[in-house]
C-alpha cells in the first residue's frame, strides 16, 4: 500500500468509495479557490455563501434521499414532480382552508409519506422497477401539481416562509456578528473534536492501530479553520441575514441519516439489498420492507425539499422542481455512489452537491449564460464518473496517486496477500 | 506422447503485478494432439498463466516467450489467440442466456457478408458443431432452456467455430453433474483422437488422473514439475504432494463422533417448484438430525437437495404445500430466513459468489451480516464489538487476510469460503446446512473446512452436507441420505456407505431399505 494511500485512509477513514470522496474533497476545495480567484473574492463573500446554502439546500436534501435509493439499487425520478405536488398541496391548504403554517407542514410530509407509500408499494410489493414507477410518479403528480393549482401560483404566508427563507434571528447583545451563528459555528467545532477523540478510542478499543497524533490534529485543525471562517463569513453579512435555516435543516438531516447509514442496522441493511440482493434476503433481511422504506423515505424528504423551496420563493408553481431529480442524481453519482448500487455515503453525494452547486453559482457570478452552465456542469459529470471507471480498471486510485508515485515507498506485501492481490487484477479469485 | 512434436512452449513466463510476483519464471510444454492438464492450489498461477497465453495479459505485460507451432507468438488480445487457434473457455461460461444456441456458438463470429447474417449457413454449421460435440437440441433453443452441461457444449461447439487447434477448460466441470463430466471427458478423448490439443485446468484430481496425458503442477507461481501420467504412473496423491508440497496423509481429519439424540425431524416436506406449479421439487420427504452428527445429502445435479434446503430455511424457494419441522421436540413454523435464523437454523449456500456474499463487503461487515442484532442495541451498530467478533473468527478459522477491513473480494475462495461460514457460526446455529462447502477450492483449504465442519459438530450442532462429490461425504459424514428427483431414496451409515451403493440409490426411485 503506498504512503498516499495510507494517509488517505487515516484521514479519511477505510471503506470502498473513500477514493472518490478523498478526490471530491479537493476538487471541491480547488473549485471553490479557483472561482475565489476568478470572481476577485465575490465567491466567499457572506451574500454570496449565504444565497448558496438557501439556494441548494432543498437539492442537496433531495441528495439524502437519493444517496439511499441509489445505493439499494433503485432510482427515482419523481422528486421534482412530488416536491411540486406537495407544494401546491401545502400552500392550497394554507390558502383555501386558512390551516396554520406548523400543521401545514406537517401535513405536507404526510402527503410525502403517503405518496412515498404508493411508490414503494409497486416497486417492493409488486416488483415494478423504480424507474418506471418514478416515471410514472414524475407525470402523475406534475399533472396533480397543475390540476390541484389550476396550473397557476399559489402564494404563502409570511410564517411558513422561514424555512426557506428565514435566518437565525438577532439575540443577546451586539457583538457586530449574528450571536446564535456564532454559537452553532461554536458547537459544530467541538463536535469535531469530539468525533476525533471517540474515533480514537473506538480504534483503541478494537486493538486496532491508532493513527498518529499528528493525523489527528489534521482532521481536528483543518476542518475546525473551515468552520470558523464559514461562521465568520455567515455570521458577519448584512444585518437581517446569517445562517439560513433551511441550511440547518439540512444539516440536521445529514447528521442524522449520516449516523443512519453508517451506524445502524438497518442502515446497514440498505447497502445490504444494493450490494447483492439475494444474499441479503438469504441473510435475514427482509428485502421488500427495506426497498419500501427506501421510496417512502425519498418521498418525504422530496415534500420537505419542496414545502422550502415555495417557502423561499414565496409561492407554489406549476414549473416547480423541474429537473431537481436530476441534480440530485448528479449529486450523488459526483459524490462516489455506484450505479448498480451498494456504493457511496451520504457525505460523499453531499460534497458531491456541493461541487455542482458551487460550480454552477460561480460560473454565474461570472456571467457565464445558462446554456454553457449546462454543457460545462454535464461534463463534470461525465468526467467525474469516467475517472472513477477508470480507477477502478487500473485497481487503484490513479490521479493523485501518479502525481506521487515517485515518493512512494516499496512496500513489501505479506505472500498470502501478495497472491491475492495479484489475483484480483485478474478478477477471478477462485480460479486460481 | 514424448514423441509427438511440441505444439506449444511457454518459456520462463514472470508477470507482476503492483508488488506482486504472480509467475515467476514459468516453463509450460504442450505436445501436440495431447490432452495436458494444469494443476496447482487457488493462487498458484493457473489462470494467470492461461491469460498470458491467450493474449488477456499482452505480450509485454510479461517477460518470457511463447513459442506456439514453432514460431514466437506475441498476442495483443484475445483475438489474435483466437486467430491462431488457441481458444479458452471459462469456468463462468460467456453465452448469452437470451439468445440461441446459433445465435451463441457464432456470436462475435457470424458467417454472412458485410455484417448480414447468413441465417441458413448459420444453422447448418451450428448442426454439425453440435453433432461433434453430441449436443442433441434444436439449434433454436434459448441457453437458458438447457442444462448447465449443455452450456458447456455449445461453449465447446462455439470454440470449434473459431477453428480450435488448441482448446484450454478452466474447470470444465466444476458445475457438472457425474454424467455430464463424464460425456465431457469423453468428449476431450474424442477430440484427441482428431489431433486436437486440450489443456485442462481442474481441481478434481480423479478426473486428471483419468483423463490427461501429461500434467504440470504449479505453486506458488513457480513450475513444480511436469509428469507424464501413464510413464510416471501417477496418481491422485501423487498430484495432491505436488500441489500443496507435502505428502498429505488424509483428506479428512480423524474425528471421533460424540453424537446425542435427535434434536431435529423433517415430516412429510413437500414442496412445489415456483415456477411450474404441478412439479414438485421435494416430495414427502422426511429426514432427522442428531446432535453432534454430521449428515450428508447425496444427490445428483437437479435432485432437488438444495431446493429442499432453501425451502427449509424460511421457504426460500419454491411454494410449500406440506410438511412439519420439528426442533428439541417442538414444532417450529419458518416462513421467512429470519424466522429460521432465530430458531438457530443456518443454510451456507452453494454459489458464495452469487448469492452468499455481498463481494463489495469487507471481512467484519460479511461476517456479522446475519445476525446483527448481536452487535447492536436499539438498531445502532456497535462498531468496536463488529470488530472484536470478526477479528476472533478470522484468528481462529485462520483466514488468510491481512486486517477484517479487506474486502471479501481480494480473498481466495477458500478464504471466502470461511468468511461466509464465520458469518453462519455467528448466528449461534444448531443445525448448519452447508450446500456445496468444498466447491472450487482447493484441496488445503478443504482439509480446513473440514476440519471447521467437525469441529462444529463436535460442539454439539447438527451438520447437514450437501455435496456431489461422493468421497467427500464418505470422507466426512456420519449418516448420508441420498436424494432421486425430490425423494428422499436412502439413509445409509457410515460403515455402509460406498460409492456404489450410493449411486445406486441416488439414481434409483425406489426408496430402499435402511441397511
Amino acid at each position: 500500500m503506498s504512503r498516499v494511500k495510507e494517509l488517505q485512509k487515516s484521514l479519511f477513514g477505510g471503506t470502498t468509495s473513500n477514493a472518490r470522496q478523498f478526490g471530491m474533497i479537493f476538487t471541491l476545495v480547488a473549485i471553490v479557490l479557483l472561482f475565489q480567484i476568478l470572481t476577485d473574492g465575490l465567491t466567499l463573500s457572506p451574500g454570496n455563501l449565504i444565497s448558496l446554502v438557501s439556494q441548494y439546500s432543498y437539492i442537496l436534501i433531495l441528495a439524502i434521499g437519493m444517496l439511499m435509493v441509489i445505493v439499494a439499487g433503485h432510482i427515482d425520478l419523481s422528486v421534482g414532480s412530488v416536491a411540486a405536488f406537495v407544494g401546491i398541496v401545502v400552500a392550497n391548504v394554507m390558502q383555501d382552508y386558512s390551516v396554520p403554517w406548523f400543521p401545514a407542514i406537517l401535513i405536507g410530509l404526510a402527503v410525502g409519506a403517503l405518496i412515498g407509500a404508493w411508490q414503494g408499494f409497486w416497486v417492493a410489493y409488486v416488483g415494478v422497477p423504480a424507474f418506471i414507477v418514478t416515471l410514472a410518479g414524475m407525470m402523475l403528480f406534475r399533472g396533480g401539481n397543475q390540476f390541484i393549482g389550476n396550473a397557476d401560483t399559489i402564494p404563502v404566508p409570511e410564517g411558513f416562509r422561514t424555512i426557506g427563507a428565514g435566518f437565525l434571528p438577532e439575540v443577546g447583545p451586539d457583538t457586530g456578528y449574528n450571536n446564535l451563528t456564532l454559537l452553532l459555528g461554536l458547537v459544530v467545532c467541538v463536535a469535531v473534536v469530539i468525533r476525533e477523540w471517540r474515533g480514537r478510542r473506538t480504534r483503541r478499543e478494537m486493538m486496532a492501530d491508532v493513527a498518529p497524533m499528528w493525523i489527528s490534529a489534521i482532521r481536528i485543525v483543518i476542518p475546525v479553520v473551515v468552520v470558523v471562517f464559514a461562521t465568520l463569513q455567515f455570521a458577519g453579512g448584512r444585518v437581517g441575514t446569517s445562517f439560513p435555516v433551511s441550511g440547518i435543516i439540512l444539516g440536521v438531516l445529514v447528521v442524522i441519516y449520516g449516523f443512519v447509514t453508517r451506524n445502524t442496522a438497518g442502515g446497514r441493511h440498505i447497502y445490504a439489498v444494493g450490494g447483492n440482493a439475494r444474499a441479503a434476503e438469504l441473510s435475514g433481511v427482509k428485502l421488500k420492507r427495506v426497498n419500501f422504506l427506501v421510496m417512502m423515505n425519498m418521498s418525504v424528504l422530496a415534500a420537505l425539499a419542496g414545502m422550502i423551496f415555495v417557502a423561499r420563493s414565496a409561492a407554489s408553481g406549476p414549473q416547480d422542481g423541474i429537473g431537481w431529480e436530476l441534480d440530485a442524481i448528479a449529486a450523488v453519482f459526483v459524490g462516489g455512489a455506484a450505479v448498480s448500487g451498494g456504493l457511496g455515503t451520504i457525505s460523499g453525494s453531499i460534497v458531491g452537491g456541493l461541487v455542482m452547486a458551487v460550480l454552477n453559482n460561480g460560473l454565474q457570478l461570472m456571467g457565464v449564460g445558462s446554456d454553457r452552465v449546462q454543457i460545462i456542469k454535464g461534463v463534470v459529470l461525465l468526467l467525474a464518473v469516467a475517472l472513477d471507471a477508470y480507477n477502478k480498471k487500473q485497481g487503484r486510485f490513479s490521479v493523485i496517486d501518479s502525481l506521487m508515485r515517485p515518493f512512494r515507498r516499496d512496500a513489501a506485501l505479506s505472500p498470502a496477500s501478495a497472491v491475492e492481490a495479484g489475483q484480483e487484477s485478474g478478477k477471478s479469485p477462485v480460479a486460481g | 506422447m514424448s514423441g509427438a512434436p511440441v505444439l506449444l512452449e511457454m518459456r520462463s513466463i514472470t508477470k507482476e503485478f503492483p508488488g506482486v510476483k504472480a509467475l515467476s519464471d514459468v516453463n509450460l510444454v504442450v505436445r501436440a494432439g495431447e490432452i495436458h492438464a494444469i494443476a496447482g492450489e487457488n493462487g498458484a498461477g493457473k489462470s494467470t498463466l492461461m491469460k498470458v497465453l491467450s493474449g488477456v495479459y499482452p505480450y509485454g505485460s510479461y517477460s518470457g516467450q511463447i513459442l506456439y507451432r514453432g514460431t514466437e507468438s506475441r498476442f495483443s488480445d484475445i483475438r489474435a489467440s483466437e486467430q491462431a487457434g488457441i481458444v479458452i473457455i471459462h469456468q463462468e461460461l460467456a453465452l448469452v442466456p437470451g439468445m440461441s444456441i446459433t445465435e451463441n456458438i457464432f456470436l462475435g463470429n457470424e458467417p454472412g457478408r458485410g455484417g448480414v447474417i447468413d441465417w441458413k449457413v448459420a444453422n447448418r454449421r451450428a448442426l454439425e458443431l453440435m453433432a461433434r460435440v453430441g449436443l442433441e437440441e434444436d439449434p433454436d433453443t434459448l441457453i437458458k432452456d438447457i442444462g448447465v452441461g449443455k452450456q458447456q457444449l455449445v461453449e465447446i461447439a462455439k470454440a470449434f467455430a473459431k477453428d480450435v487447434k488448441l482448446l484450454i477448460l478452466d474447470e470444465p466441470t466444476a458445475a457438472l453433474n457425474e454424467d455430464d463430466s463424464q460425456h465431457l471427458l469423453d468428449l476431450l478423448r474424442d477430440f484427441k483422437g482428431r489431433g486436437i490439443t486440450s489443456i485442462i485446468i481442474s481441481h478434481k484430481l480423479n478426473e486428471i488422473a483419468q483423463v490427461a496425458d501429461s500434467i504440470t503442477i504449479l505453486r506458488d507461481g513457480k513450475t513444480i514439475e511436469t509428469l507424464d501420467i501413464k510413464a510416471d504412473g501417477v496418481d491422485e496423491d501423487r498430484i495432491v504432494r505436488g500441489m500443496v508440497g507435502r505428502e498429505l496423509h488424509s483428506r479428512f481429519p480423524d474425528h471421533t463422533p460424540n453424537i446425542g439424540e435427535v434434536f431435529f425431524e423433517v415430516r412429510d416436506w413437500t414442496v412445489r417448484h415456483p415456477i411450474s406449479a404441478d412439479r414438485l421439487v421435494a416430495k414427502h420427504s422426511s429426514f432427522t438430525v442428531r446432535r453432534g452428527e454430521i449428515v450428508g445429502f447425496a444427490g445428483l445435479m437437479g435432485a432437488g437437495r438444495t431446493e429442499l434446503a432453501m425451502s427449509l430455511f424460511g421457504r426460500s424457494y419454491g411454494t410449500y404445500v406440506s410438511g412439519q419441522i420439528f426442533k428439541d421436540g417442538q414444532e417450529i413454523v419458518l416462513k421467512s430466513v429470519s424466522d429460521a435464523i432465530e430458531h438457530g437454523l443456518a443454510y451456507v449456500s452453494e454459489d458464495r459468489k452469487s448469492i452468499g456474499l455481498n463481494l463489495l463487503d469487507d471481512i467484519k461487515t460479511s461476517m456479522v451480516s446475519a445476525k446483527l442484532s448481536k452487535i447492536s442495541s436499539h438498531g445502532v451498530i456497535d462498531h468496536v464489538r463488529e470488530y472484536q467478533a470478526a477479528e476472533s473468527y478470522r484468528t481462529s478459522l485462520r483466514v488468510k487476510a491481512p486486517s477484517v477491513d479487506e474486502g471479501v473480494t481480494k480473498l481466495s475462495g477458500g478464504n471466502q469460503q470461511k468468511v461466509v461460514l464465520a458469518k453462519w457460526m455467528f448466528t449461534d446455529p444448531d443445525l448448519l446446512i452447508l450446500d456445496e462447502p468444498t466447491r472450487g477450492i482447493d484441496v488445503g483449504a478443504k482439509y480446513e473446512i473440514y476440519g471447521i465442519i467437525q469441529r462444529l459438530a463436535d460442539q454439539g450442532k447438527g451438520v447437514v452436507v450437501i455435496s456431489s462429490e461422493l468421497p467427500e461425504l464418505i470422507g466426512l459424514c456420519d449418516r448420508i441420505y441420498t436424494v432421486f428427483e425430490g425423494t428422499i431414496t436412502g439413509d445409509i451409515d457410515r460403515q455402509d456407505a460406498d460409492p456404489e451403493l450410493l449411486l445406486k440409490q441416488m439414481t434409483s426411485a425406489k426408496k430402499a431399505q435402511r441397511s
